[in-house]
């Protein structure tokens, strides 16, 4: 069923257009992440679902009902702030219990459903504290028990983790995790520019830019078939090599000419690319050091990063203006100056048009 | 010096009562050495001037105004001058010679300010105290008769009757309009127009706004064109013209709306502030919890202004404590409207008699301490 369908969704402010026409279905229990880069709409995207932006253009639906003009009390939404927005001088038993108390929901009840969302956050202990008496990862469950508590239909939440540290960032990720999977059938859409994040809490990611979607797609999908350059040099870290090609023949595989020599790609391409210039692009992770003489790239090191578990190599390749990065398991001793020989399996490869689509989607 | 070097512990640490004794003794010194160096040159080079310049008696009051301000410099510079003198940033001791010159220097350059101002503050006090055991004159010893006086007298318990009324109303009043007019004015294109009309009441000075409030209350002899603002809109409707500010207990209401009339831009440009750093992000929680605009102020917006309301609403009350002003002006405590700042003021200046005005004053004075020590305790929290 679905849960939330946006239908050219739009937004502008005065002349100043910042979303264009969103098309989106999203099904009931799906975990969908919104990532992109700052100023993408993201945010706008997502406070206009809850009702805190207005509409300019386009249908949104919330189960099945047309919510343009319905107030956010009303659309079934909860959302999670970035910033926790708790009320300062409630108690966390207030602060949950706060939208029932005005919707004049009876107290017995307002008290169960309280109790069960501090259960579930192990919040019990600190019921009655004001939140300046918590820390930072106690007031981000205090928030997100305020939306268990509304009991919605879909869960939003803005950058919920940006404002911890690292480590209890990956700790509440996990929570988050938990907390959907014992919610199987709670939609719940989450904005955030992390891709560890996207990666690893969606069902879907939307990958958002200047207001676009980009794509749509599970993570791994994203990863492994993304639909354009954007997406391909956003998702994963560091970013996808993207190097000018030529391609020399076309067909159910397509060869293109580098800088450096030619490459075959088993990736349909029509035949009116011929001789077309294109983008040949491959994951730093899919590139590894050759032994023999066939090979991809030849360059010299001219920077190292040692992680401990991989060595990020900065290669400068002749005919290719940015460095090409490989990454490599482990600890390597290359130092600067080094020359060194890299190749990568046929199917780790892609191609995109001189526009920046790919030919897997064309 | 020789003494440091024999204290083991470093001297970054805060400094024992010995330690604090010593510092608080050669600022002192320097002090004292700072002043009579820096008054000595300034009546030197006066002396000098004053035989070569004309004998005109403005030349001479510009003068002294000049090396007044210069005998300041002076005392500044001269002093921290002999601090470093005496503690030399450079040498073996250096770590330990700016520690020690940093205890001493706020000292220096505060001193003769916390000394003056304690003079003028603290001298009246205990000269009121004094004051109030004594005759008319402040020259005989009359033990608690003034005291025993103001128990029995009407006109004081008329007064502070008046001044608890003020004080219920005023500040709740001001406070209220100026948090009204501060959140209905906060997201509208013109509300910065409509605060700076209603802020512009602050700038008129107490009598000049009971002047204008004459006006309003004025009242002509029947017959007469009556030009009191109040009274002609009485009249449209009908009415009989009034002596409002003669209406025994009406005239205390009226009178206090020319403060909560100058006060509530006061309260409305605090309170103004304090709601523009509340969160947005709880506003739009609220929002999303259903809560309504009026919800939202009362239940979100104003709990967290708290403790600017309760430090706004404190500051108008020890204003009102004092209120004197506007009283002289409008009836001058005629017709059952007297307050005890101006009852004091009768009391010194009419009757003549110190001992009696003291005892108001400290009566004023025992009223106002306490909310004083609250709000600056409040005031702290607040910026902390």
């Amino acid at each position: 069923m679905t849960a939330l369908d946006l239908k050219d969704i739009q937004k502008s402010y005065g002349a100043t257009k910042v979303i264009h026409g969103i098309d989106l279905k999203i099904d009931e229990g799906e975990f969908i992440v919104f990532v992109g880069p700052s100023g993408c709409g993201k945010s706008t995207l997502l406070r206009m679902i809850a009702g805190l932006e207005s509409i300019t253009g386009g249908d949104m639906h919330i189960g099945g009902e047309r919510v343009n003009d319905i107030p956010p009390s009303q659309r079934g939404i909860a959302m999670v702030f970035q910033s926790y927005a708790l009320y300062p001088h409630m108690t966390v038993y207030d602060n949950m219990a706060f939208g029932m108390k005005i919707a004049r929901a009876p107290k017995e009840e307002i008290e169960k459903r309280v109790r069960a969302a501090a259960d579930i956050l192990q919040l019990t202990p600190y019921l009655e504290r004001l939140p300046k008496a918590l820390s930072g990862g106690q007031r981000q469950r205090v928030a997100i028990g305020r939306a268990i508590v509304r009991n919605p239909k879909v869960f939003l939440f803005d950058e919920p983790l940006s404002n911890l540290d690292a480590a209890l960032r990956v700790a509440t990720r996990i929570e988050i995790a938990k907390l959907k999977g014992s919610m199987p059938d709670t939609t719940m859409i989450y904005v955030t520019h992390d891709q560890v994040e996207a990666m690893t809490l969606a069902d879907r990611i939307v990958v958002l830019s200047a207001g676009h979607i980009e794509q749509v797609g599970a993570p791994i999908e994203l990863y492994e078939r993304p639909a354009n350059l954007f997406v391909a040099q956003f998702i994963g870290s560091p970013a996808m090599n993207i190097q000018p090609a030529t391609i020399e023949k076309t067909g159910r595989t397509t060869t293109v000419r580098l800088s450096g020599g030619t490459a075959e790609v088993p990736i349909t391409s029509p035949e009116t690319l011929a001789g077309k210039p294109a983008k040949f692009g491959v994951r730093p992770e899919d590139l590894r050091l050759a032994d023999g003489g066939d090979h991809l790239f030849e360059g010299e090191v001219h920077f190292v990063e040692r992680l401990g578990e991989v060595t990020n190599i900065y290669l400068k390749v002749v005919g290719v203006e940015e460095a090409v990065v490989v990454k490599v398991a482990g600890v390597q001793r290359h130092a600067k100056g080094d020359q060194v020989r890299i190749t990568a399996a046929p199917e780790k490869m892609h191609l995109f048009t001189e526009e920046g689509r790919s030919l897997l989607y064309l | 010096m020789a003494m440091s070097s024999t204290i083991p512990t470093p001297t970054t640490g805060s400094p024992g009562p010995g330690g604090f004794l010593v510092t608080l003794a050669i600022a002192l010194i320097i002090m004292l050495a700072g002043i009579v160096v820096s008054v000595v040159c300034a009546v030197a080079v006066f002396a000098a001037l004053n035989a070569v310049l004309p004998d005109i008696k403005l030349v001479q009051a510009v003068l002294v105004m000049l090396l007044g301000v210069a005998a300041c410099f002076g005392y500044f510079w001269g002093s921290n001058r002999i601090l470093d003198t005496i503690y030399p940033a450079r040498g073996v001791h250096i770590a330990d010679n700016i520690n020690k010159a940093n205890g001493i220097r706020p000292w220096l350059f505060l001193g003769p300010a916390v000394v003056i101002l304690g003079i003028y503050l603290v001298y009246p006090v205990v000269n009121s105290i004094f004051l109030s055991f004594h005759g008319p004159d402040g020259r005989q010893w009359v033990g608690g008769a003034n005291y025993a006086w103001l128990a029995t007298d009407a006109a004081f318990r008329e007064s502070m009757f008046n001044n608890i009324l003020w004080l219920l109303v005023v500040p709740a009043a001001a406070t209220f309009f100026g948090l009204i007019a501060a959140a209905l004015t906060d997201r509208i294109g013109w509300g910065n127009l409509a605060k700076s009309l209603i802020f512009m009441p602050m700038a008129i000075s107490f009598v000049g706004a009971s002047v204008i409030w004459k006006f309003i209350y004025d009242y002509r002899a029947e017959g007469t064109e009556q030009i009191g603002l109040l009274n002609a809109i009485v009249t449209f409707f009908g009415g009989e013209p009034q002596a409002w500010i003669t209406l025994p207990l009406w005239n205390s209401f009226f009178l206090m709306v020319i403060l909560i009339w100058i006060q509530t831009g006061f309260a409305m440009v605090i309170l103004s502030a304090a709601l523009r750093g509340i969160p947005e992000e709880t506003i739009e929680a609220a929002i999303i919890d259903g809560a309504s605009p009026f919800q939202i102020f009362y239940k979100i917006k104003v709990p967290q202004i708290w403790a600017t309301i309760a430090v706004v609403w404190t500051t108008i009350t020890i204003l009102v404590l004092k209120v004197f002003d506007i009283v002289l002006a409008m009836t001058n405590g005629q017709w059952g409207s007297q307050v005890l700042a101006n009852y004091m003021f009768d009391w010194m200046f009419r009757g003549l008699d110190f001992g009696r005005a003291s005892t108001i004053a400290l009566v004023i004075m025992a009223m106002v301490t306490p909310i004083m020590i609250w709000n600056i305790r409040e005031a702290r929290k607040d910026m902390k």
